[in-house]
């Protein structure tokens, strides 16, 4: 078991991290290591920061959004980490100052991104610091740019403030985000659970929340459920 | 006196329980207000609800003054067992999410996957996934057109609108062996490439939607009634859509001319020459409109693919460490992996064979990160987020499906206005609880 982290803040500047260390391959433990790739040790994995120029209209977009946070006092910090992977940019965003960001990146005329295309949890499993993701995929319609904020926070302390006053559209997203990561968006007008029914307990999407099933036969063999059987990675 | 309806004492007040019944009887009841606040539940089960959406409505007389809805019904984890198959394997759920849309789920989370990977579709595989993705967008469109003209009375719109489906989804058959579900779009192309007189199909397909669509004008765009139902009902205008985070027709009824293959083009989209229909009327008849105006240049989109796929080539990455290894064929006992790779690697190379049953059973690993893409579907942006731990399971997938971002739009909609038009607007968003519950 891994050890619980209680109430510890982690140092926004670490980076965020997106996997646990894993050992082995194959996923086979029940027998002796006949295949030599068992002291394979793999480090966990955390996005890479970017270095300038990021390349595209994404140097354009995060010197706006630096021009326009200074000049709304939102501390620089507030962005602990840019990373560009995948011809995508991604802003790791401390939740203190999310709010503030998502009006700034909405209404500053530079940067206009008025669709909040999608808000999905991600749980990164147990034993990654803040495992808990928010993700936000902005559109910007005005410039046909997208970007990424992403949000880390804890399991033991899994809130972060809601995008509902700046996106209306985020309603229904972050519902969905909590009933099925639980999240709590503080200030949501009604974070009730949307894909579950009211009285379910646990988040089904979480990393530690069973998948379900029973095991099938098929041709006079047994198959175990899906989240039984054995994995490579 | 015996009570007409049970009912039970709140914090709120008096609540009573109706389930049919005589309205009259309950006026005779002296419990009974008869300026009750009255709540009717309308669906899931419900033949107007456009599949198992619940509507909770506030009505006073006719008139609704407060509306929710209530999904959920059809939530089968489908972003939840993808984590468990392989990359490959996931497709095969996710085309289920929106079962009237399943070319777009399929490119879109490919599109997604391939992102990461960093490779590029061979270019008749793009050319494919267009003519899967825009006759799926017909035979969408014509659903919607159909349940539409069904909730309103239109009977002859539903038997008209499911014919021409049935052709657009015999065709689908014919190119990849299944008429729904496919999962034929696959990370790295396609399963296998168009089978043998392809062109002469969607030819005669092209030909007999040409000659049919123009009946639906006929039918219900200059019917009075179908007028007098949609015209100036389920009013959205682009500052609501645009706070809602409305897309597809529904945006573009209000005016505003976005669509995803236009401004942010993607499988050459940019080479094909349509246009985006655009209308301001906001309305239920307009939304009607531009479905049916967006067929006919599916139609256009489909011809210029036809063209393009003149050129041969490969339909599946060459890199071998993803492409999967079967090519499939058609033996007397249906479709399966071909007699010639079977003989190969059973045969001829014990490569081949390990490698084969590596990829099948074990699967392509892909970089960890993570990857949003989004394509235009019938309904709108339909985007998905793909996380990879750099296994050979997707970490994490999610599906914005625009089903369920639109019908956050169903309360700004309906209220105010009559109970039969509420199922009006309803219909014009066009969810498909498939994809909204997931």
């Amino acid at each position: 078991m891994e050890p619980v982290r209680v109430g510890v803040p982690l140092p926004l500047t670490a980076a965020p991290q997106t996997g646990t260390e894993q050992h082995g391959m194959f996923g086979a433990h029940d027998s002796g290591d006949t295949s030599g790739f068992g002291g394979l040790v793999r480090g966990p994995y955390s996005p890479v920061p970017t270095e300038r120029p990021y390349g595209g209209y994404f140097d354009e977009v995060a010197d706006e959004m630096a021009a326009a946070m200074d000049r709304r006092g939102i501390p620089a910090v507030a962005i602990y980490q840019t990373t560009v992977a995948h011809r995508e940019i991604t802003f790791y965003v401390a939740r203190e100052h999310l709010r503030e960001m998502l009006w700034m990146v909405r209404d500053e005329p530079a940067l206009r991104f008025e669709l909040a295309s999608s808000i999905s949890g991600v749980d990164y499993g147990a034993g990654v610091p803040r495992r808990l993701h928010s993700v936000y995929h902005l559109t910007s319609m005005t410039w046909r740019r997208r970007i990424r904020l992403e949000v880390a926070v804890e399991v033991n302390d899994p809130h972060l403030p809601s995008a509902v006053e700046v996106y209306p559209t985020a309603d229904w997203h972050e519902r969905e985000a909590y009933d099925m990561f639980g999240l709590i968006y503080d200030g949501h007008p009604a974070l009730t659970r949307i894909l579950m029914p009211d009285d379910w307990e646990g988040f089904p999407q979480r990393k530690d929340y069973p998948l379900g099933g029973i095991p099938v036969e098929y041709k006079g063999a047994e198959i175990p459920p899906p989240d039984e059987r054995r994995t490579y990675t | 006196m015996t009570h007409a309806a049970p009912y039970t004492d709140t914090t709120e007040g008096r609540i009573f329980t109706v389930t049919g019944g005589d309205w009259d009887d309950l006026l005779r009841d002296e419990n009974f207000a008869e300026d009750e606040r009255i709540i009717v539940n309308m669906g899931p089960q419900h033949p107007s609800t456009h599949g198992v959406l619940r509507l909770i409505l506030e009505i006073e007389g006719e008139t609704v003054t407060q509306a929710r809805s209530v999904i959920g019904y059809l939530h089968t984890g489908i972003e939840k067992s993808s984590e468990f198959r392989t990359w490959t394997q996931a497709v095969t759920f996710l085309t289920r999410a929106d079962y009237l849309s399943p070319a777009f789920n399929e490119a879109v989370y490919c599109m997604a996957v391939e992102k990461l990977l960093d490779i590029e579709v061979p270019r008749r595989a793009q050319i494919i996934r267009v003519l899967l993705m825009e006759l799926t967008r017909i035979s969408s469109h014509l659903v919607a057109i159909a349940t539409g003209g069904m909730e309103l009375g239109a009977l002859t719109g539903m038997t008209a609108g499911f014919r021409e489906r049935e052709e657009a989804l015999h065709l689908m058959e014919f190119y990849t062996g299944l008429r729904m579900n496919m999962a034929f779009i696959r990370p790295g192309g396609v399963a296998q490439d168009l089978p043998p007189h392809y062109k002469e199909r969607t030819q005669q397909f092209l030909d007999v939607m040409r000659e049919r669509l123009p009946e639906y004008d006929k039918l219900l765009t200059g019917q009075p009634i179908w007028q007098k139902r949609t015209e100036g009902i389920g009013i959205l205008p682009l500052e609501g859509c645009m706070q809602l985070g409305i897309t597809g027709p529904v945006l573009r009824s209000a005016g505003l001319p976005w669509d995803l293959r236009k401004t942010e083009p993607y499988c050459g989209y940019e080479e094909y020459e349509f246009d985006v229909p655009v209308l301001t009327g906001a309305d239920c008849f307009d939304r009607f409109r531009i479905r049916l105006a967006e067929m006919h240049e599916s139609l256009k989109i489909m011809e210029q693919a036809l063209a393009k796929l003149d050129e041969p080539g490969p339909v599946m990455v060459e890199d071998k460490k993803i492409a999967w290894p079967a090519q499939l064929s058609i033996g007397p006992d249906g479709m399966g992996n071909s007699l010639e790779h079977v003989r190969k690697i059973m045969g001829q190379s014990m490569e081949s064979l390990i490698h084969h049953f590596k990829l099948v059973t074990e699967g392509f690993a892909v970089p960890p990160g993570q990857a949003y893409v989004a394509v235009e579907g019938p309904r709108g942006e339909l985007g998905c987020h793909v996380v990879s731990g750099g296994g050979t399971r997707p970490w994490r997938v999610h599906l914005r499906d625009p089903g369920f971002v639109n019908l956050q739009a169903m309360p700004a909609m309906v209220e105010g206005g009559m109970i039969a038009d509420c199922v009006a607007a309803v219909a014009s968003i066009d969810p498909v609880m498939g994809g909204v519950d997931r």
